[in-house]
């Protein structure tokens, strides 16, 4: 027996809710590459004669208050819906994963600082540093999105720091330890490589929030302004013609943020679970 | 007593190709001492859990698990309760994992005492009992303690309070020694031989170790890969060993007494995604012939034995 | 009169004003093969700490052939001069492997710390460290999770055997595998310290294993040296009271619950 047909045979099947979920954003990652062809108008095209019409043959989801269809403007908007927070967890991550991993590997004064400073961002406010880089940079994706990936850091470093402790209590550590390796080394050629899948499994989790939190910051209108789409800024679009009895500009925007939260946290569990039952 | 009749626990097809547990067939007469003895995954926890009702979740079951008589297997939520609460208790290899860690131990003891009906006083009398007669100093005071102070060892004895507060007729232990030292273990085997004696509590010891389940019990089955492969009153068991399996475990396990080094049985055991068409042991037997890769043993008397060898009766084994 | 490969002299170590090792000395023949037992708590796991490194000692000297390697190394030589004097295997087979690193590349791994070869020769030496132990190619390319407890551990010894010490530690590297297994691997040890020039150290707290894997002994009963000699004596005829309960507490067919209780007290009498 090859150790391909081994794998084979062991390997769990496939849950079907992962797979659900791995599909739902593969297909939100092509419709945002493909928004210029897939789009059925341009997003930014007003036609007041459309103006909060229902759905049609034309405009499927019908359109807005300055009738821009509402389909359209999902799909360009997909684009700063995931960009935003890819740019948030990736930093977040690799920041996180590199304060965690230190701090524990270096043990002592070190980890203190370090877990004292990552409480201290912990328990400040991210709207408030969202809003106050806003006053510094200008509204735009930039604040808030410097602002997410600092305050997602400290989820990250401190999940980092726990599963790096344990990793580091394991005998393979030591063992290699014995063998004469480098402290540096044995961090990044063997902890590292072990901490980060569960480390990513929590990312793709944090990739859900980071989009609802930067959905709720363009909501609030610190975020991407308008007339560029967003999810964010066009539930606040919406929220208008809500009163005027249109539901479609407002709700579709947010089943689109729920669908994509979703999709991210059971992908995340999915790699979670897979990661674990790796383990022995 | 107890009387287990050709149970069989199977996974889902696909997830494995051997049953869990393949007609396992074994009894406990009222007081004795019975040992269930096979290595990792060879299905003797699978089998001590049935007792209880307690099987792995999607398996599909069959045969029967009978005490006093009455199908565990059968029995609604309400029986089932009855069952652990008054007539079979357990006792798990973890002492930490199995007790509540935020309740106290007068708790724990008494909790199977007023769940039958005792009132609080009486019942924490009772418990206090118990604590003294399994060898905890000041048993008042360890009443109203919490398990993270206690050692491993008085944790087990604790839980062996537990198990006899009921006065159970039989007792379930699951390598309750194994995460023990060995002083301690001897010391906890001491009691729970000599409390079970005096209250003539039947009881199914499962174990990975031979000579300990030897020091302790009356007749033991050895188990392999899901099957009982001998049964055997313990002395003749260790004097003349029937199938090859329980052989290589004697010769495999060191001994104080014994000159003779240790010998391996080679090869692993089998896992549950390999099923031969025959003997399960064939493949690490030394004896084994064409047929015993062809066709199944099962279990048949010899003498006073019960062996599932092909070539049980032939002279080679001597 | 052999030479001795190992001696530890006075070793003392103590964590929180908790003492764990107590003044602990013995010494190892080349060649040959010693078991430390004792319990939890008896400071023999800690003991195996400061001799392979994980620990440093607060007081007290660990020579290697006359080396002394009590305090932390300074340098990569350093470092790798007493990786090359002291290996270990340790207990949980199933942690003690990383599982991303295929077997062969576990053993690769350290040929390429340790000895500037070129990698034909390199691969040769990796197959010859794995078919030692009985490891076929199959396993080779496996990574860990493939592999049952017995491979793995036989996995551990290879790596260890790479960096061709003069000393393996044994750290309770059999008690978690059947018994079927263990013997197997006992077996195999055995045959390796026939072939080459290596001392065994056991941690143990198995007494009946003591009997057939080492010519000596030392018990260790809170952190400090109760007894020691050659096996055979000291299982004949245990001087402490520690010894004796340890002994009488090993099960068997005929075991003496009595005996045990009576030397649990004679053991609180002299404490």
């Amino acid at each position: 027996m090859t150790a391909v047909t081994l794998h084979r045979r062991y390997r769990l099947p496939a849950d079907r809710t992962t797979v659900a979920g791995v599909a739902v954003l593969a297909v939100l990652v092509a419709v945002a590459i493909l928004a210029p062809v897939v789009a059925p108008h341009d997003p930014l095209a007003i036609d007041f004669s459309a103006a909060l019409s229902g759905p049609s043959a034309d405009h499927l989801l019908g359109a807005d208050q300055s009738g821009r269809d509402v389909l359209s403007r999902l799909i360009f908007g997909a684009r700063a819906g995931l960009l935003g927070p890819l740019l948030v967890v990736t930093l977040s991550t690799v920041a996180g994963t590199l304060l965690g991993v230190l701090a524990a590997w270096t043990g002592g004064v070190a980890d203190a600082v370090l877990s004292r400073a990552m409480d201290f961002v912990f328990a400040f406010p991210a709207l408030l540093l969202a809003i106050s880089l806003v006053a510094m940079f200008g509204p735009g994706l930039t604040a808030p999105v410097v602002a997410m990936s600092i305050a997602y850091t400290p989820y990250v470093g401190r999940l980092a720091r726990g599963v790096a402790l344990r990793e580091m209590s394991r005998p393979y550590i030591h063992a290699y330890r014995v063998q004469g390796w480098s402290g540096w080394v044995i961090c990044l050629r063997h902890l590292v490589p072990n901490v980060v899948p569960l480390i990513l499994a929590q990312s793709a989790i944090n990739f859900g929030y980071a989009l609802m939190d930067l959905a709720a910051l363009s909501f609030l209108g610190f975020g991407t302004q308008p007339p560029v789409p967003d999810w964010g800024a066009m539930i606040n679009e919406g929220a208008s013609a809500l009163l005027q009895g249109a539901m479609l500009p407002a709700l579709v925007p947010g089943a689109a943020v729920v669908v994509t939260v979703v999709a991210f946290s059971i992908v995340g569990e999915g790699i979670a679970d897979r990661v674990s039952g790796r383990e022995r | 007593m107890l009387q287990i009749n050709d149970l069989t626990v199977r996974l889902a097809p696909g997830q494995a190709a051997r049953p869990i547990l393949d007609a396992v067939s074994l009894r406990v007469a009222q007081g004795e001492a019975v040992g269930l003895v096979g290595e990792s995954g060879s299905g003797k926890s699978v089998t001590c859990r049935a007792v209880l009702g307690l099987l792995p979740r999607q398996t599909a079951v069959s045969g029967r698990v009978l005490v006093d008589g009455q199908d565990v297997l059968s029995q609604t939520a309400a029986g089932l309760r009855d069952l652990r609460r008054r007539r079979v208790a357990m006792i798990f290899q973890d002492p930490r994992a199995s007790i509540n860690p935020v309740r106290r131990i007068g708790d724990f003891v008494t909790e199977g005492l007023r769940a039958g009906g005792l009132p609080y006083r009486q019942a924490l009398d009772r418990a206090e009992g118990l604590l003294e007669a399994v060898g905890i100093e000041d048993p008042r005071a360890a009443l109203r303690r919490h398990p993270h102070e206690f050692s491993g060892g008085m944790l087990q004895r604790v839980m062996i309070a537990g198990a006899l507060a009921a006065e159970p007729d039989l007792l379930l232990a699951d390598e309750p020694t194994t995460a023990l030292d060995v002083t301690t273990q001897a010391e906890v085997i001491a009691i729970l031989s000599h409390l079970r004696t005096e209250r003539g509590m039947g009881m199914l010891f499962v174990t990975h170790d031979l000579e300990l389940a030897a020091a302790i019990c009356d007749r033991i089955y050895v188990m392999y890969a899901g099957r009982i492969v001998e049964e055997q009153a313990t002395g003749e068991l260790f004097a003349r060993p029937r199938h090859p399996y329980t052989a290589g475990l004697l010769a495999a396990t060191p001994r104080l007494e014994s000159h003779e080094p240790p010998h391996g049985v080679p090869g692993r055991p089998l896992s549950l995604a390999e099923s031969p068409d025959g003997c399960a042991f064939a493949a690490r037997c030394h004896l084994a012939v064409e047929r015993c890769r062809e066709r199944r043993p099962v279990l048949e008397t010899l003498e006073h034995a019960q062996v599932a060898c092909l070539r049980a009766g032939e002279p080679v084994h001597d | 009169m052999t030479e001795n490969v190992l001696e530890v002299e006075g070793l003392r170590k103590a964590f929180g004003g908790k003492t764990a090792v107590d003044g602990v000395s013995f010494s190892l023949r080349a060649g040959g093969s010693l078991a430390v037992v004792g319990e939890s708590g008896s400071g023999k796991t800690t003991t195996a700490r400061m001799l392979v490194g994980l620990e440093i000692p607060d007081a007290g000297r660990i020579g290697v052939e006359g080396r002394d390697r009590s305090r932390v190394p300074r340098g990569r030589r350093a470092r790798l001069a007493r990786a090359r004097e002291i290996q270990m295997v340790f207990q949980d087979p199933y942690l003690s492997l990383d599982p991303r690193i295929s077997v062969s590349e576990c053993v690769e791994e350290s040929l390429r710390l340790h000895f500037a070869m070129d990698r034909q020769a390199r691969q040769a030496r990796r197959d010859e460290l794995l078919e030692r132990v009985g490891l076929g190619e199959r396993e080779a390319a496996a990574l860990p999770r493939r592999l049952s407890g017995g491979q793995r551990q036989r996995v551990a010894i290879a790596r260890a055997l790479a960096t061709e010490p003069k000393v393996l530690i044994l750290d309770e590297a059999t008690s978690a595998l059947d018994v079927s297994i263990q013997a197997q691997i006992l077996d195999l040890l055995a045959r390796i310290r026939r072939t080459l020039d290596i001392a065994y150290l056991f941690i143990t707290h198995d007494l009946a294993l003591v009997r057939h894997a080492a010519d000596d002994i030392v018990v260790l009963y809170r952190g400090k040296v109760v007894e020691a000699g050659p096996t055979e004596q000291v299982l004949a005829a245990p001087q402490h009271p520690y010894t004796r309960l340890l002994l009488h507490s090993v099960p068997r067919p005929g075991w003496d619950p009595v005996q045990i209780a009576a030397d649990r007290r004679a053991l609180q009498e002299i404490m």
